[in-house]
C-alpha cells in the first residue's frame, strides 16, 4: 500500500512535469512568434535614417538572424536560449538576463510578502465571514472586498502615494532604499521595510478582496456538509469544528485560486512597483515600454509566463498531497 | 411574432428584478451616468479636450473658467473626463461583445462535438488561460502600436478562454437534456442543434459572462493607457493618469488625478455591482426568496 501510494505520487508528479514542460515550450512558441506578426521591418525600425545603405541594412538583418526563413530562425532563438541568451537591452545596453536577474530579488520580497499576508488575512476575514453568513459582519466584509477587488492597483497606488508620501510624508515617494543611507544590517532591513509598506499594502488591498470572496463562499458551502452537523451532534465544541473540520475542508478551493491568480497577481506587481518606483521586474516592464526595449520586454514576459508555470505546477503537486479525495495516479 | 413578445415580456421581467436587487440598481446608475456623459460628450465638455492652453491656462485649479482645473498643457480635465468616458464605453463594449461571441463559439464547439476537437480547444484554452494576462497585453499592445483597435484586439485575445471555458461546461449539460435528443430524433442537423436548441440555453450565460467582460476590459484599458499603452489620438483617464504620473507634478495638482481615478472606480464598482446582481437574479435560490 505504502509502496504503491508512492509510485502513484511519483507518476503524478512526472505527468505534471512533463505537462508544465510542453506548456514552457508553448510560451518560448508565443515569445518568439509575437515579433515576427510585428508590421514593418524591424531592421528599418531600428535604422529610420535613410542614409544608411540596403548593404548595411542586409548586413543587420544577417547580424540578427532575420535573413533566413522562419524555421531557420526559430531554431537560432532556441539555440540563444539554452545557452541563457536573451538578447542584448537597447536602452541598457546590457545583456537582458543581466538587466532581469538584478531585479528578481526585490519583486520576489515585495510579491511574497504581500501575498503571505493577503492570503493570512484573506483566509481568516473570509472564514469569519462564511461563518457569519448574514450577520452585519458580513455584510460589511462583502461589501468592502468586492469594491477593493473593483479598484485597479495603479489607481489605489498614486490615492496612496498622494496621501501618505506626498501629504502626510509618514513614507518615502519611493524607491526601495534611502539612497546613500550607508545602513547595515538591521537598519538597512528597516530601511527596506519602510519602503515597502506602502506598495505592499497596495498589493496586499486587492489580493484580500478576492481571498476574503473566496474563503467566504468555500466556507459556506462546507458548513452546509452533513458531517459538519455531525460534529456538532457529537458535542464538538464550535471552535474546534471550525478549525479542524470546516476550515481545513475550505482550505482546498483557495489552494487552487492561488495557483490560477499568480497569473493575475502579477498584474498587480507591475501596477505597484510602477507608481512607486519599486527596482524590480515589473517596473523594468514600465520602463521597457516606454524606452521601447523589445528585447528586454520579451525578456521579462519570459521570466513572467515560466514563473506562473513553475508555481502552478508546485501548487498542483502539493495539491497532489494534501486533498484526501484525490487519489492521484488512480486514475 | 408570439414569440418576439415573449421575449420582449422576459427581458422586461430581467430588468424589472435587477432593479428591485439593491446592488443592480446602484450599478444601474452608476452606469447610467457614464453613459449620459459618453452620449452627450460634446453638449456636456466645455470645450475641446485636446485643446492646449495660453501660458495662463497651465494647471489651474478648478474654477468656474475649468470646473475641474487644467494639466500641464492646459487643456480641461472636465472636458477630458466626459470625453474620456467614450473611450472606457466602447473599449468595454466592444470588447465585450468580440470576446463573447468568440468565447461562446469555441466553448460550443468544443462542448457539442467532444473528443479530440475537446481536447485540442481544451487545452488551447487551459494554455490561454496559464499565461500572465498583463504582460500578454503589453507585450501585444507594444509590438501592434497603440489604436483603439489594437487595444480591443489585445484585450480580446487574453479574454476569450474564460468565457469559452464556462459555456463549454455549460454545453456540456445542456446537450443530455431530452429536447436536445428529441430534436436530434427527428432528424436535426448539428448547426440546427447548435444554435438552435443548445445556444439560446446559454444566452442568460452569455450575459452574465458579457457584464463581467466590460469589467475587465474597462480595468484593462485603463492600465495599458496609464503604462503609456493607450490611443494617443484619444483621451482617456488611464492615459490621463499617464500625463499626469509623468509629469512629475501630481502632487501639487490634485485635480488632475481625482477625477480620473474617481470615474474609472465608479465605472468599474458599477458593471462589477451589475454583474453581481445579474449572477443572484439568475439563480433559483433567488428567485424563490423573492417569490417570482
Amino acid at each position: 500500500m505504502g509502496l504503491e501510494l508512492i509510485l502513484n505520487l511519483t507518476g503524478f508528479a512526472v505527468r505534471k512535469a512533463i505537462a508544465a514542460i510542453i506548456t514552457i515550450f508553448a510560451i518560448l512558441c508565443v515569445n518568439f512568434l509575437i515579433f515576427r506578426i510585428a508590421p514593418g521591418d524591424p531592421v528599418r525600425m531600428m535604422f529610420k535614417d535613410p542614409r544608411v545603405s540596403a548593404k548595411q541594412l542586409e548586413l543587420q538583418r544577417q547580424k540578427f538572424g532575420i535573413d533566413k526563413p522562419l524555421a531557420g530562425q526559430f531554431v537560432a532563438y532556441m539555440k540563444q536560449l539554452s545557452r541563457g541568451d536573451l538578447g542584448i537591452s537597447f536602452w541598457q545596453k546590457r545583456p537582458v538576463t543581466e538587466v532581469i536577474a538584478e531585479r528578481i530579488p526585490a519583486t520576489l520580497a515585495l510579491v511574497l510578502t504581500a501575498l503571505v499576508i493577503a492570503v493570512v488575512l484573506g483566509v481568516a476575514l473570509g472564514a469569519v465571514a462564511g461563518w457569519r453568513n448574514g450577520t452585519k459582519l458580513d455584510t460589511f466584509l462583502l461589501t468592502a472586498s468586492l469594491t477593493l477587488y473593483s479598484i485597479p492597483t495603479f489607481a489605489l497606488g498614486i490615492i496612496l502615494l498622494l496621501v501618505f508620501a506626498y501629504f502626510l510624508s509618514v513614507f518615502p515617494l519611493g524607491g526601495i532604499e534611502t539612497p546613500a543611507s550607508g545602513y547595515e544590517g538591521f537598519e538597512y532591513i528597516k530601511d527596506v521595510a519602510w519602503h515597502m509598506f506602502l506598495p505592499c499594502f497596495s498589493i496586499i488591498l486587492w489580493y484580500v478582496g478576492e481571498y476574503v470572496l473566496l474563503t467566504r463562499s468555500s466556507m459556506m458551502d462546507v458548513l452546509g456538509q452533513d458531517y459538519i452537523a455531525t460534529a456538532r451532534g457529537k458535542g464538538i465544541r464550535e471552535s474546534r469544528v471550525l478549525k479542524n473540520h470546516a476550515l481545513r475542508n475550505a482550505l482546498l478551493p483557495v489552494v487552487t485560486l492561488t495557483g490560477i491568480n499568480i497569473g493575475f497577481a502579477i498584474a498587480g506587481v507591475i501596477e505597484a512597483e510602477t507608481v512607486f518606483s519599486w527596482p524590480g521586474a515589473g517596473r523594468l516592464v514600465y520602463d521597457a515600454v516606454v524606452k521601447r526595449d523589445y528585447p528586454l520586454l520579451q525578456g521579462v514576459f519570459l521570466l513572467f509566463a515560466v514563473s506562473v508555470v513553475l508555481a502552478n505546477l508546485f501548487i498542483d503537486l502539493i495539491y497532489g498531497f494534501i486533498d484526501p479525495r484525490i487519489k492521484v495516479g488512480a486514475k | 411574432m408570439k414569440k418576439l413578445l415573449a421575449l420582449l415580456n422576459s427581458v422586461h421581467q430581467f430588468f424589472q428584478m435587477l432593479i428591485g436587487h439593491t446592488m443592480g440598481r446602484i450599478g444601474v446608475i452608476l452606469i447610467a451616468l457614464v453613459l449620459t456623459a459618453a452620449i452627450f460628450a460634446p453638449y456636456l465638455g466645455t470645450v475641446d479636450p485636446q485643446a492646449t492652453g495660453e501660458r495662463e491656462d497651465i494647471l489651474n485649479a478648478p474654477s468656474t473658467r475649468h470646473w475641474l482645473g487644467t494639466d500641464d498643457l492646459g487643456r480641461d480635465i472636465w472636458s477630458q473626463i466626459i470625453f474620456g468616458s467614450r473611450v472606457s464605453l466602447a473599449i468595454g463594449l466592444i470588447t465585450a461583445f468580440v470576446t463573447v461571441v468568440t468565447g461562446t463559439l469555441i466553448g460550443l464547439i468544443a462542448g457539442y462535438y467532444g473528443g479530440m476537437i475537446e481536447e485540442v480547444l481544451v487545452k488551447i484554452v487551459d494554455f490561454f488561460m496559464m499565461l500572465p494576462v498583463l504582460p500578454l497585453m503589453i507585450i501585444l499592445a507594444a509590438v501592434l502600436g497603440p489604436s483603439l483597435w489594437n487595444i480591443i484586439l489585445v484585450i480580446s485575445v487574453v479574454s476569450w478562454p474564460t468565457t469559452a471555458r464556462v459555456v463549454r461546461s455549460q454545453v456540456l449539460s445542456i446537450k443530455e437534456r431530452p429536447y436536445v435528443e428529441a430534436a436530434r430524433c427527428i432528424g436535426a442537423g448539428n448547426a440546427r442543434l447548435m444554435f438552435g436548441e443548445i445556444l439560446p440555453n446559454v444566452l442568460p450565460l452569455m450575459f452574465a459572462q458579457a457584464v463581467l467582460m466590460i469589467t475587465y476590459a474597462i480595468y484593462d484599458e485603463a492600465i495599458l493607457a496609464f503604462l503609456g499603452l493607450g490611443d494617443p489620438t484619444r483621451v482617456s483617464w488611464g492615459s490621463m493618469l499617464h500625463f499626469a504620473f509623468e509629469s512629475g507634478v501630481m502632487s501639487r495638482s490634485p485635480w488632475w488625478i481625482g477625477p480620473p481615478i474617481a470615474s474609472i472606480i465608479m465605472l468599474i464598482v458599477g458593471f462589477s455591482l451589475l454583474g453581481t446582481a445579474v449572477t443572484d437574479v439568475m439563480t433559483p435560490q433567488y428567485r424563490e426568496a423573492k417569490g417570482l
